[in-house]
């Protein structure tokens, strides 16, 4: 009950934050801000009072997309707090819908979870993971609105598409602050993971695809780091490289650990 | 009496030619002062902006009067006439005060609708007042030209479509910048539409502006309006970098920032964005320079693109601002053409004439079965009693009407005797806006 709740309320949410976008009506925003507000604390309540039933953490199987889902609204909500943009909460909240949704469509199996995952290294591991992922998927939305603004700006289209966007500074500064936090986040999962492994099978290195996509994207975004701190990368070059690591990110996530069923471990 | 213009503008001189003529601040008091020394010029006025310099004189007769108007900015500025005759430009009577009209209004300037105009108009006016070089005349018409000119600015969009391309370079620059706090403001050349724009700039919170311009002085001069810096002129391409909003508009004839000045400046400022608004006809700012990234260049026509619906009313907006004009002008000349000692005496007569006999008539309604004779008497008794009394009046303004009061005398009695055209008077707040 509280679950369809939750779902229904992110669906209020979208066409909350879809309408402000349209009419640019400030007490809309207010009022889609409480809305999402609400779905993350009914979220919240949901997947705490889900993990008793479950018999096994939210980290695994399709329980992952809705923790992915109430880890992406929370890290949104202190972006729009700190930023105003209002318009990324209309991509944000029906993603979140969206990947609720799937938890109920997707037919899960019995998840007989195996031993090597009751390490507590593996929380740690997933927990900085999602948190890494999250914000970077934030990275692409503000990199997906740089590019149309900058497109608009560069065009001389000056039009109510570029009226409803943030500035181009705002969204470049979103991309920045996500890759200084994500960052550092995603090297830690990466870290636990390797001690998580080392833990459970006595190696560090497990050469999975899952494993090694970790590793390209890590590098990917590295880069971006270092060219944006010392020649100065951003802008359109920076959204393009959030937008291409979130997409190799997606990719990793859904054709490995879902089609392939997680890590291959040996 | 006749109105005249002499003087110079963008129109008429190139800038180094007006730079010459120009009058600063600090020269009007002597200025003034030779102007009315001149030869049959009884009023004037010197309005000198970078984009104009203008005397308007009220003189006795006209052919004479441009002679030594010429001649006094001659001898003023130690140039020989012949080195600027050429860009002088002449008008009077009618043509004249349509002239000061459109001026006021903003028709005649260089983006026309840019609101400085008038504030400068306004200046020059008080400057006269204070060295008493306006007159009667002068003080109706510039008073005439700042309700034209409200009445342009409020009854038109003329104004609106300059202050827009001003306003929408600012909202653009937050569209790219965020905030403005903490940004930096180049100014290449010193249009009256940069300057505009410069002014919106300041307003919206930015930290600094420099000011380059082919002469350093003018570049100084308007960096100290702006509590900016100067720069030179010969190298400012070096310190593009500092500045995240560039204005340019001089008169250069080729491209003055080139793709590669931008890529330098860029890899300077660590790629941090920035905004061109080249507002030059021709272009200042080689288009190429809007495909840099990060870099994004406006021209004047981008940014009407910006605020089209504004453009296209344009020429209707003028031809309705015209129309202001004439109306407005057609009253002035009414009071101009009274200002006369014939009409003034007549009419002094005819308001003697309209009491006597409205008192007579009350009176004789009372005193009923009056005999002709006594009729008569109280009638040449009214008359002699009205002629006496306007006759040291008309004498007075007789003698006045050959010297240098003669206009201050017509106007009090005017006045006095209510003469005065029943149209609205304009209040001197006007100009305290």
């Amino acid at each position: 009950m509280l679950f369809y709740i939750t779902l229904f309320l992110y669906l209020a949410a979208t066409s909350g934050y879809i309408s402000y976008v349209i009419t640019l009506k400030k007490p809309i925003s207010i009022l889609s801000t409480s809305i999402l507000i609400a779905s993350f604390v009914l979220h919240a309540a949901v997947i705490s009072l889900r993990y008793p039933e479950l018999g096994h953490p939210p980290f695994i199987g399709i329980e992952t997309l809705s923790l992915l889902a109430w880890t992406i609204v929370g890290i949104y909500l202190l972006v729009e707090w700190r930023y105003k943009v209002y318009v990324l909460g209309s991509i944000v909240s029906p993603i979140a819908f969206i990947l609720l949704l799937l938890t109920v469509i997707i037919p899960e199996g019995e998840i007989v979870v195996p031993p090597y995952l009751r390490s507590v290294w593996f929380p740690l591991h997933v927990g900085f993971a999602f948190l890494g992922n999250a914000i970077f998927s934030l990275a692409c939305a503000a990199g997906i609105m740089y590019l149309i603004q900058e497109r608009q700006v560069k065009g001389h289209h000056l039009g109510g598409i570029h009226k409803r966007l943030p500035s181009l500074d705002v969204l470049d500064e979103i991309n920045e602050m996500c890759l200084f936090v994500g960052f550092p986040l995603m090297t830690f999962g990466i870290i636990t993971g390797f001690i998580w492994s080392n833990a459970v099978w006595g190696t560090f290195w497990n050469l999975s695809p899952r494993a090694i996509f970790s590793l390209i994207t890590w590098l990917l975004y590295a880069t971006l780091l270092t060219g944006r701190l010392s020649v100065g990368w951003r802008g359109r070059r920076a959204a393009v490289l959030a937008i291409t690591g979130f997409s190799i990110m997606i990719a990793t996530y859904f054709v490995i650990n879902i089609i392939w069923g997680g890590h291959a471990f040996k | 009496m006749n109105i005249i213009v002499v003087g110079l503008n963008h129109k008429t001189a190139p800038v180094e030619i007006r730079e010459k003529i120009s009058f600063q601040p600090a020269m009007l008091e002597e200025a003034h002062g030779k102007l009315l020394q001149t030869q049959g010029v009884t009023e004037g006025m010197i309005l000198s902006t970078c984009n104009r310099v203008e005397v308007y004189s009220c003189v006795n007769d006209i052919e004479s009067g441009i002679r030594e108007v010429k001649e006094f900015l001659s001898a003023f500025h130690g140039l020989p006439l012949e080195r600027f005759e050429e860009h002088l430009f002449v008008c009077s009577a009618e043509d004249a005060l349509r002239h000061l009209f459109r001026v006021a209004s903003s028709l005649d300037s260089m983006v026309i609708g840019e609101p400085q105009i008038l504030g400068q108009l306004k200046d020059a006016y008080q400057t006269s007042c204070k060295y008493t070089a306006a007159g009667v005349i002068l003080n109706k018409l510039l008073h005439r030209a700042f309700s034209t000119a409200k009445r342009v600015r409020t009854e038109t969009k003329i104004a609106s479509s300059a202050v827009s391309i001003s306003y929408a370079a600012v909202e653009l620059a937050k569209k790219i910048f965020g905030s403005l706090d903490g940004k930096v403001v180049m100014l290449v050349g010193a249009g009256e539409m940069c300057e505009l724009a410069a002014k919106h700039f300041i307003n919206s919170g930015i930290k600094d502006i420099y000011v380059t311009n082919r002469t350093f002085e003018r570049a100084e001069r308007l960096a100290e309006e702006f509590k900016g810096t100067p720069v030179n002129f010969n190298e400012f391409q070096h310190t593009l970098h500092k500045a995240d909003i560039v204005l340019s508009s001089t008169g250069a004839t080729h491209y003055i920032i080139k793709p590669e000045d931008v890529t330098e400046a860029l890899k300077a400022r660590k790629q941090k964005p920035m905004f061109f608004i080249d507002i030059a006809v021709p272009r200042d700012i080689d288009p190429k320079v809007n495909d840099i990234d990060n870099v994004y260049l406006y021209d004047i026509d981008d940014m009407q693109g910006v605020i089209e619906a504004n453009v296209k009313g344009r020429s209707k907006e003028a031809e309705k601002a015209e129309g202001i004009i004439a109306e407005e002008l057609k009253v002035f000349i009414h009071w101009l053409k009274t200002l006369d000692l014939t009409p003034t005496i007549v009419g002094i007569r005819e308001r003697g004439e309209e009491i006597r006999r409205k008192e007579l008539e009350k009176a004789l309604a009372y005193l009923n079965g009056l005999s002709p004779e006594q009729i008569k008497v109280l009638e040449s008794l009214t008359s002699a009693i009205v002629n006496k009394l306007i006759h040291h009046p008309i004498v007075a303004l007789k003698t006045h009407a050959k010297d240098h009061y003669r206009d201050m005398y017509l106007e009090v009695a005017r006045n006095m005797f209510d003469l005065a055209d029943k149209e609205k008077e304009e209040p001197d707040q006007e100009l305290e806006e």
